[in-house]
C-alpha cells in the first residue's frame, strides 16, 4: 500500500481524488454534511483564497467548522494553528505572537484578543456554500497543534500534512463502507488522526460533542452505522460503564493517548468479541509510532525493531522514536528542541522490558496523564506553594481504574501541627480551594496529604517517584 | 457506618466539590445518568479506597458496574 504523502498534496485534492464519495458524510449532533459538498464547497463564504499565504489561527466552537476550514485552507494558508476547545483566552496573545498569526478563522463573533496587530478575521459557517473551489495549492501548509506546557502555557508543535498522515494507508481496505468515529475532539492529535483517516480515505466520520452524554453519542454513532471508533482508555472505560456500549457494534475499536491496561482491553474484547481491538502508541511530538493488536497490555519487544517506517530504541529508560511522522519543531524563539542530534524524539515514557514484552512504567518527567489530559506536577505545585502556610509540596500520580491516573499532593507545613500553628485540616481545605480556583478540574488534587517531610534529591529538588 | 452509607457520603461529597447536582442514589440509578463524570468517579473510588481499604476495580478482570446498586455490591462483596 502506498503511503499518502507520495500521492496527494492537499486535503482537498485527496478528497476530490477519492473514488466514490456518494453517501459519505461528516456528522455532528446537529448536522450532516456530505463529503461531496466539502470537496467542492466553502465554509468561509467563498473567501478562503483571501487567506492565501497567511498564518491562520483556527479557533472554532464546533469541530465541524474546524473540519470544513481545514479542508479549505490546507495548501492555501502558510500555517494553520488549530486551537483546542478549552484554550483559555489568556493564552491567545502568546499563541498569536509566537505563530505570527495574521488571520483568525472562527465560527464565533470576533473577539478582542488584546493585540495591536491588524488582524484579518474570516467568519466560518456551519453551512457549506456550493461552488467549485478547486483552489490551486500554493503553499505546503504548516499544521500547528497545541499541547500543554510545564507552566500551563501551551507549546506550539509544528507538523505537515505528510507527517500527520504518515501512518495512514491509502485506499479502502474493505468492501463494507467504513464509518469512523472518535470520542476525541479532532482539534487534538488523537482526534485529528481520525479526521485525517476519514478525509484521506474518503470515508464517513461521526464527530463527538462535548455537551452530549456518552449514551446519546453512542446511540447516534450506532444509528449512523459506525464501524471504526477510537478513544482513550478512559473514554472507553466510561463507555463500558454504560449499557449503551451495546448501542454500537464496531468492527474495529482503537485506544490511544494513554497506556491501555489489561482491564480495559479485556473488557472491550468481552463487550465487542468480534471487533479488532487495537491500542496505538502516539503523541503530538512523536507522531504515531506503532499499534498492537494482541489485546495484551504493553507491546512485544519485536515492535521496536520490526515497525516499517519507524525506528525505535530505549535509551536511559525511555522510548525514543525517529520517523517521518514526528513533529518538525516547536515554534518560538527559545523553544526546546523536539529531536536530538540524530533525529530521535524522546517520548519521556519509561519502558521496562520483561521477557519479550515491553511495559509502560509512567513518565520520567512526572507528567500525570488523567484520562488522556496531561498534568505537569510543577504547575499544580506552584499553585499550592502560594499558600502562606505551605513550606513545600509534591504533586504525584495515583493509579485510578477510571482515568488511569489521578493527581494527589503531599504538602509540608511551615509550622508543624504540634505547635500553635494552624489546623492542618483547615490548611488542606484552603489549599484545595486555591487549586479549584486556579486550575482545571482534572488538575486539582483528588487528595491532599499533610506530611512531616519530603525527600530532597542531590539536585536540591524534591525527589519525584515515577508514577 | 455501613458500606452503603459511606459510598453515598462520598458521592454527595464529590458532587458538592465538583458543583454537580445528583439525583437520589437508588439501586437502579445508572451511574452515567448520575450527573458525575469520569473524574468524579475516579475521585470517589480513590477516597473509598482510603476509607474502606479496598478498590474492587483494581483487578484486571472486573467489569465496571452500570448501576449504583451494582457499584455498592462490588464493595460489599470484596469487604466480606
Amino acid at each position: 500500500m502506498n503511503q499518502l504523502q507520495n500521492d496527494c498534496v492537499t486535503l482537498r485534492e485527496a478528497l476530490i481524488a477519492s473514488p466514490d464519495l456518494a453517501g459519505r458524510f461528516i456528522l455532528d449532533a446537529e448536522q450532516c454534511i456530505p463529503l461531496t459538498e466539502l470537496a467542492g464547497g466553502s465554509a468561509l463564504y467563498s473567501r478562503g483564497e483571501e487567506l492565501t499565504g497567511r498564518s491562520v489561527l483556527l479557533a472554532t466552537r464546533y469541530q465541524l467548522t474546524t473540519a470544513a476550514a481545514l479542508i479549505e485552507l490546507d495548501g492555501i494558508a502558510r500555517r494553520i494553528v488549530i486551537c483546542p476547545p478549552d484554550m483559555p483566552l489568556g493564552h491567545f496573545p502568546h499563541i498569536i505572537e509566537t505563530a505570527a498569526i495574521d488571520a483568525i478563522v472562527s465560527d464565533r463573533n470576533p473577539v478582542q484578543l488584546g493585540r495591536a496587530r491588524p488582524m484579518y478575521f474570516s467568519p466560518c459557517a456551519r453551512k457549506i456554500a456550493p461552488g467549485n473551489h478547486n483552489g490551486k495549492a500554493s503553499h505546503q501548509t504548516e499544521w500547528v497543534l497545541l499541547t500543554s506546557g510545564t507552566t500551563g502555557v501551551p507549546k506550539l508543535v509544528v507538523h505537515t500534512l505528510a507527517s500527520l498522515s504518515g501512518a495512514i494507508a491509502r485506499g479502502r481496505t474493505s468492501e463494507k463502507p467504513v464509518v469512523w468515529s472518535t470520542f476525541y475532539d479532532i482539534r487534538r492529535y488523537g482526534g485529528l488522526q481520525i479526521f485525517l483517516r476519514a478525509i484521506l480515505t474518503g470515508t464517513s466520520l461521526i464527530l463527538s460533542e462535548s455537551e452530549e452524554s456518552t449514551t446519546d453519542f453512542l446511540s447516534r454513532a450506532g444509528s449512523n452505522g459506525v464501524t471504526h471508533i477510537s478513544g482513550t482508555p478512559s473514554q472507553w472505560r466510561r463507555a463500558l460503564m454504560s449499557s449503551s456500549a451495546h448501542l454500537i457494534q464496531p468492527d474495529y475499536a482503537r485506544l490511544s493517548g494513554e497506556a491501555a491496561d489489561q482491564a480495559v482491553l479485556s473488557s472491550l474484547h468481552n463487550v465487542y468479541p468480534k471487533a479488532r481491538i487495537v491500542h496505538a502508541f502516539a503523541s503530538t511530538e512523536a507522531g504515531v509510532a506503532f499499534e498492537v493488536g494482541d489485546c495484551e497490555a504493553g507491546f512485544p519487544l519485536a515492535v521496536l525493531s520490526d515497525t516499517p517506517g519507524v525506528e525505535m530504541k530505549i535509551e536511559e529508560g525511555t522510548l525514543r522514536v525517529r520517523s517521518n511522522r514526528t513533529a518538525n519543531r516547536y515554534l518560538g524563539d527559545h523553544a526546546p528542541r523536539i529531536k536530538d542530534a540524530d533525529g530521535f524524539v524522546d517520548t519521556g515514557d519509561l519502558i521496562e522490558v520483561r521477557g519479550d514484552r515491553c511495559c509502560f512504567m509512567g513518565r520520567r518527567d512526572g507528567i500525570i496523564n488523567v484520562g488522556g489530559l496531561k498534568v505537569y506536577p510543577e504547575e499544580v505545585e506552584a499553585v499550592i506553594n502560594r499558600h502562606p502556610e505551605v513550606q513545600m509540596s509534591l504533586v504525584r500520580a495515583r493509579k485510578s481504574p477510571v482515568t488511569g491516573s489521578l493527581v494527589v499532593a503531599d504538602i509540608v507545613l511551615k509550622q508543624p501541627s504540634s505547635t500553635d500553628g494552624p489546623d492542618p485540616r483547615s490548611v488542606r481545605d484552603d489549599v484545595m480551594l486555591l487549586c479549584r480556583e486556579a486550575l482545571s478540574a482534572y488538575k486539582v488534587p483528588a487528595a491532599i496529604n499533610v506530611v512531616p517531610t519530603l525527600a530532597i534529591g542531590q539536585s536540591g529538588k524534591v525527589m519525584r517517584q515515577n508514577a | 457506618m455501613d458500606i452503603r452509607s459511606q459510598i453515598i457520603d462520598q458521592f454527595n461529597q464529590v458532587a458538592r466539590e465538583q458543583q454537580r447536582s445528583i439525583p437520589p442514589l437508588t439501586d437502579d440509578l445508572q451511574l452515567l445518568e448520575s450527573g458525575l463524570d469520569s473524574l468524579c468517579f475516579a475521585i470517589v473510588i480513590a477516597r473509598l479506597e482510603d476509607t474502606l481499604g479496598v478498590d474492587p476495580f483494581a483487578a484486571e478482570d472486573v467489569l465496571f458496574p452500570i448501576t449504583f446498586g451494582e457499584f455498592v455490591s462490588c464493595y460489599e462483596s470484596v469487604a466480606k
